[in-house]
């Protein structure tokens, strides 16, 4: 038997072809919406992953260190590090930022961390890990920093010796990171106008200045230009311990707020990112529904086209079996092309976005099905036009 | 119905094309792609592990010249950056009503002189009536035994003589209090004028001026400075090394030094001292590092980085650092299998450089390849495709 809608693609497959195409990359139009939902989600997952952490303890009653501004004292870590089932403690800084490079400047999430320990990027996949405890940087692939490159942050300068990848804030922000005792100085070191209008203002108070105690506002200055915050301290968690167990001593003993990695998931993806993947998530909604209305539209038009065709084919003695299987193939045919071409070209774009697209391959599976049923949807509408067709029409017209 | 043949082999190279790209893409992304990775083998090279640390510029010998008591300062002659010689004037205090005071101590002093000088003659007079009533009382005394006078006119020369040695004795006694009067009436001006020469401001040593805390006609306390001075050959830096890396910090040690006025350029020097008392606030150590040769120029307060060398470990194993991977508690590195899978293997690492070469504690093939750096984190079993770079730039 010969293959009727095979036959009519031949016939002319150069119209067939660049629907499919058109088709193509509106399909890749949507994946990539669902991809960058996905990528926004995926950031925030990353987020959590790479600092390498099972719990993190922040200030008390906030939601930080992402989501919310958090501070506590650098010393903290010593004593999570004394409580039954804590195994590794570090303690890290956040800060957004813009990082200036030689004429540009990049906006980064500056991460300070403790070499050796939780919170250094997991993986690099260029130079080495921070060595010295001063001025080195390990930064994402995506801030387009080079290995050797000179960067500044806040008042020093630091060279960049290792790259890594997929390493980025919440909000998609590549991180750079740079020593703890830098970035705390980097986070709460103000510039030097601001450092010398307060030791002016202290000097101008008589209740810190006062004439009998030589040194004393001094010695207040100093201690304010000094920082000993950090942001948060990632916990890791001794083998054969339980999370919340460990969360609930901190929080009932330090008195401090400690969340496991689901929970901070929870404040990370219903909280933080939460209108933001909505927005996108309702964009993407719309998106499929015009897709899929365009699908059909295109379909029943092809079939509209052919309708001489088909008066034809009847008129010939052709059943309605295969008229229908005709068209029906036809419209799987072009949404087969269809989604190849959309997948490859969504793949083919997505490393041009400026933040991450993922593309997942459950998605693409839903995707390819969801286009076959629209496909498949689409043309019983037509089907049903074309059997209604009257034979009488091939020659009468 | 047959179509030309170039129609159909356009149609084919369309077919293929498409097929083809989306195999490609399934093949790199996605689950079935392999994780791009670099790997690396360990090489025995000579360890040169170094400390780093951040100084700044201090003096080992500094002075603060101040009062002792309270006071006002009534002139600095001197300013920042004067040259200043062992013992010279620099500052003085106001001395208020102290040299009245030195004045009256001074008149009192020439009373009590004149005081002495009246004992004395006081003491004459009395050895003169002595010398008179004595042998007046002896005569007396031999006339009477003879009979040629009066029982009661001897006993009256005897009675003449002892109040003359009486007077003596009282007369020499007023002239040793009036001797210690001056004396103690000296002392005390001798005080006046060492508490006039305390006012006067000097330096200690011969150095340079760094600092002018207090200006005439201000009121300083006790201890407070008003000039501060510096030996400017002992200039060295105080530098901060981290506690976790700070193994082998030693005296004598070799370093280098970079200031920051100065980028690019290394000074060497010489671990002077190690305090002993660290910053338990900070985790720091502190160590004094001393410039071989000091540079000019060299500020007080600036700050520089500090590269102390260890004594290098010869032809020792080792790995880049970013190999090293934390796995459940377990530290240790990725190796690249045969079948180009990615396995852990627990490793332990000792001394590390600031290159990021790191020295392996147990042994590992000279034929091991090790993931030094990949795309993502690797899990065991992951599928890894070797590659010689993974970004770009330099190095």
């Amino acid at each position: 038997m010969i293959s009727l809608a095979g036959r009519d693609i031949l016939h002319s497959w150069g119209k067939y072809a660049f629907t499919g195409l058109g088709l193509g990359l509106l399909i890749g139009v949507t994946l990539s919406m669902a991809g960058i939902y996905r990528g926004m989600v995926d950031d925030g997952k990353a987020l959590l992953a790479n600092s390498g952490a099972d719990l993190w303890v922040v200030q008390r009653d906030t939601l930080g260190p992402y989501a919310e501004p958090s501070s506590l004292r650098d010393d903290i870590y010593r004593g999570l590090l004394g409580l039954p089932g804590v195994a590794r403690a570090a303690n890290v800084t956040y800060l957004t930022m813009q990082a200036r490079q030689g004429e540009r400047d990049v906006r980064v999430m500056v991460v300070g961390i403790q070499p050796g320990e939780p919170g250094e990027p997991r993986y690099l996949i260029a130079g080495r890990q921070i060595e010295r405890t001063h001025y080195e940087a390990v930064a994402d692939a995506s801030t387009g920093f080079q290995l050797g490159e000179r960067v500044r942050i806040r008042r020093h300068d630091y060279t960049v010796v290792g790259l890594t990848r997929r390493m980025v804030s919440a909000s998609g922000d590549p991180m750079v990171f740079i020593p703890l005792r830098d970035a705390q100085e980097a986070q709460f070191l103000k510039d030097n106008d601001a450092i010398i209008n307060e030791r002016a203002r202290v000097l101008a108070n008589p209740a810190l200045n006062r004439p009998g105690v030589p040194g004393l506002a001094e010695t207040l200055s100093r201690s304010q230009e000094t920082s000993r915050m950090v942001n948060a301290v990632l916990v890791q968690i001794a083998p054969g311990w339980d999370g919340e167990q460990v969360a609930d001593a901190i929080r009932r003993w330090k008195r401090l707020q400690a969340y496991t990695v689901a929970q901070m998931e929870e404040i990370l993806i219903a909280k933080l990112i939460a209108t933001s993947a909505r927005q996108i998530a309702v964009f993407l909604m719309i998106l499929a529904v015009v897709s899929a209305a365009i699908v059909s539209f295109i379909i029943y038009t092809m079939t509209l086209g052919k309708l001489r065709e088909i008066a034809v084919l009847k008129l010939i003695g052709a059943r309605n079996r295969t008229i229908a299987g005709m068209i029906l193939q036809e419209a799987l045919g072009l949404g087969l092309i269809g989604f190849l071409v959309g997948k490859t070209v969504a793949t083919l774009w997505a490393p041009y976005f400026p933040k991450y697209v993922l593309l997942e391959p459950g998605d693409a599976a839903r995707g390819f099905v969801a286009v076959m049923v629209i496909c498949a949807l689409a043309s019983t509408l037509a089907i049903r036009t074309a059997l209604r067709v009257d034979p009488a029409t091939a020659i009468g017209g | 119905m047959k179509m030309p043949r170039l129609r159909r082999i356009l149609l084919l190279v369309l077919v293929i094309a498409v097929l083809g790209g989306f195999g490609y893409i399934v093949a790199r992304t996605g689950p079935l792609a392999a994780v791009r990775v670099t790997v690396a083998s360990p090489e025995r090279r000579d360890l040169q592990p170094a400390l780093f640390g951040i100084g700044t510029v201090e003096a080992r010998r500094a002075y603060a010249i101040g009062p002792t008591s309270a006071g006002r300062v009534k002139q600095v002659r001197v300013d920042v950056g004067d040259v200043v010689a062992a013992g010279e004037l620099v500052a003085e205090m106001d001395p208020v009503d102290l040299n009245d005071r030195i004045a009256a101590a001074r008149a009192a002093l020439e009373r009590a002189g004149n005081a002495l000088t009246a004992a004395e003659a006081q003491v004459r007079e009395a050895v003169s009536r002595q010398e008179l009533a004595e042998p007046n009382a002896r005569r007396f005394s031999d006339l009477r035994r003879q009979g040629f006078v009066t029982q009661e006119a001897a006993d009256a020369k005897h009675h003449e003589a002892n109040a003359a040695r009486s007077a003596l004795a009282a007369a020499q006694a007023n002239r040793e209090a009036a001797r210690q009067e001056r004396a103690r009436l000296l002392a005390e001006q001798g005080a006046a004028g060492k508490l006039r020469a305390n006012l006067q401001l000097r330096s200690p040593v011969a150095g340079v001026v760094i600092a002018r805390d207090a200006e005439p006609g201000s009121t300083v306390v006790a201890g407070q400075s008003v000039l501060r001075l510096m030996d400017p050959t002992s200039l060295w830096l105080k530098v901060r090394i981290d506690q976790g890396r700070s193994a082998g910090l030693q005296a004598g040690l070799p370093a280098d030094i970079e200031l920051r006025s100065r980028p690019g350029e290394r000074f060497p020097g010489r671990v002077a001292r190690v305090e002993l008392a660290g910053d338990s606030v900070t985790e720091e150590k502190i160590a004094q590092v001393a410039f071989d040769a000091l540079p000019d120029g060299v500020a007080l307060g600036e700050l520089a980085e500090v590269t102390v060398r260890l004594p290098a470990i010869p032809n020792a194993p080792v790995l880049p650092n970013s190999a090293i991977q934390q796995r459940q508690g377990q530290t240790g590195v990725w190796l690249l299998t045969g079948e180009g899978k990615a396995r852990f293997q627990p490793l332990r690492f000792g001394i590390r450089d600031l290159d990021g070469a790191a020295q392996m504690l147990d042994n590992l093939p000279p034929e091991a390849r090790v993931i030094v750096h990949s795309t993502r984190e690797l899990r065991e079993g992951d599928a890894v495709k070797p590659s010689e770079k993974l970004a770009g730039g330099r190095g």
